[in-house]
């Protein structure tokens, strides 16, 4: 019991800790800003850190790139331009939700044509189980009638 | 026959994943390969009060190292660029990355300097136009000043000879 308090404790501490080093930077002079920032935070990914967005990472380069996401918001630029400029520089790997493109095709659409297939097999599977069924149905009733007919 | 479909399925998922596992996720193809290195003036390390437009090279092609006097892998490749220095092969030019100048001259006095010129860097922001997410990364930039070729991490002899090629090539196809 003393254990499970002192994990649930030391959670917490973890998230305190967690949460103290990201905070940097971020006033914004324009109401709306900070929603804008939030969202792009999500949106972006930490190269360094891969599977972190830009909002949970503390690496260095994190802490650069928002200040950059921070100055450009500031600066009066669109979601658009400032997800354009990170691209041109990091590539599209930056986005966490990758654009429709030729070498994207496959990413978005994939799974759907996939979905389609396995549709596709299951309902062949069934259809062919089902005759097969009627078919046995057939036979053993033809062998009933086989058997009366002998008896 | 019907047996050989599931067998079938699971050898091209075999062959996928061991295409996967040959690549690295770490390294991440840069968008700036065929364009031109950005100008910004940047200061010199060793000179404080000289500063360099990146574009001071035009002309000829060179190596831009990135590097950092923190940085442990950087070291383990710069034995292999002050020797392609001696070679006076093609000229080899440092951005010094978030880094301290004092920090940074130490490293090079220690350690040796192989670059014609470094750029000094120390908020990283010539590092963020190029795309930089870590260091050592090495761009090879050709004589109009078009970014060549980039490599992730500490070069080794056969990727410096790889991208000197690449270099070479192209310079020959313009001519």
């Amino acid at each position: 019991m003393k254990i499970l308090a002192f994990l649930i404790f030391s959670m917490f501490i973890g998230s305190v800790n967690g949460q103290t080093f990201l905070v940097d930077e971020k006033t914004f002079t324009h109401a709306g800003s900070q929603l804008r920032y939030d969202a792009l935070m999500e949106e972006l990914r930490c190269l360094v850190c891969q599977n972190q967005s830009l909002a949970d990472s503390g690496a260095g380069l994190a802490q650069d790139l928002r200040k950059k996401v921070v100055a450009m918001i500031e600066n009066g630029n669109s979601d658009q331009e400032i997800k354009d400029y990170m691209v041109q520089r990091y590539g599209e790997f930056i986005l966490y939700r990758p654009r429709l493109n030729y070498a994207t095709v496959m990413l978005w659409f994939g799974p759907f044509v996939l979905l389609l297939v396995a549709i596709g097999v299951i309902m062949r599977i069934v259809q062919s189980s089902q005759s097969n069924h009627t078919k046995k149905k057939v036979s053993s009733e033809n062998k009933l009638c086989d058997d009366e007919e002998r008896s | 026959m019907r047996q050989l479909i599931p067998f079938s399925i699971f050898i091209i998922l075999i062959i996928f994943f061991a295409i996967g596992l040959t690549k690295d996720p770490r390294l991440i193809p840069s968008p700036l390969v065929g364009e031109s290195l950005p100008v910004r003036q940047l200061d010199e390390l060793r000179t404080a009060e000289t500063t360099l437009l990146t574009s001071n090279l035009i002309g000829s092609s060179f190596i831009l190292n990135v590097w950092a006097s923190w940085c442990a892998a950087c070291l383990e490749e710069h034995h292999l660029l002050m020797e392609l220095a001696t070679q006076d092969a093609i000229p080899i030019v440092g951005l010094n990355y978030k880094d301290t100048r004092q920090d940074a001259l130490r490293w090079l006095d220690k350690n040796g300097d192989p670059y014609l010129q470094t750029w000094f860097d120390p908020a990283g922001e010539f590092g963020m136009e190029l795309g930089v997410y870590g260091v050592p990364e090495t761009f090879f930039v050709d004589m109009t000043g078009t970014i060549r070729h980039k490599h992730i991490g500490p070069l080794d002899r056969s990727n410096i000879a790889k991208a000197i090629d690449i270099l070479n090539a192209e310079q020959n196809s313009s001519l």
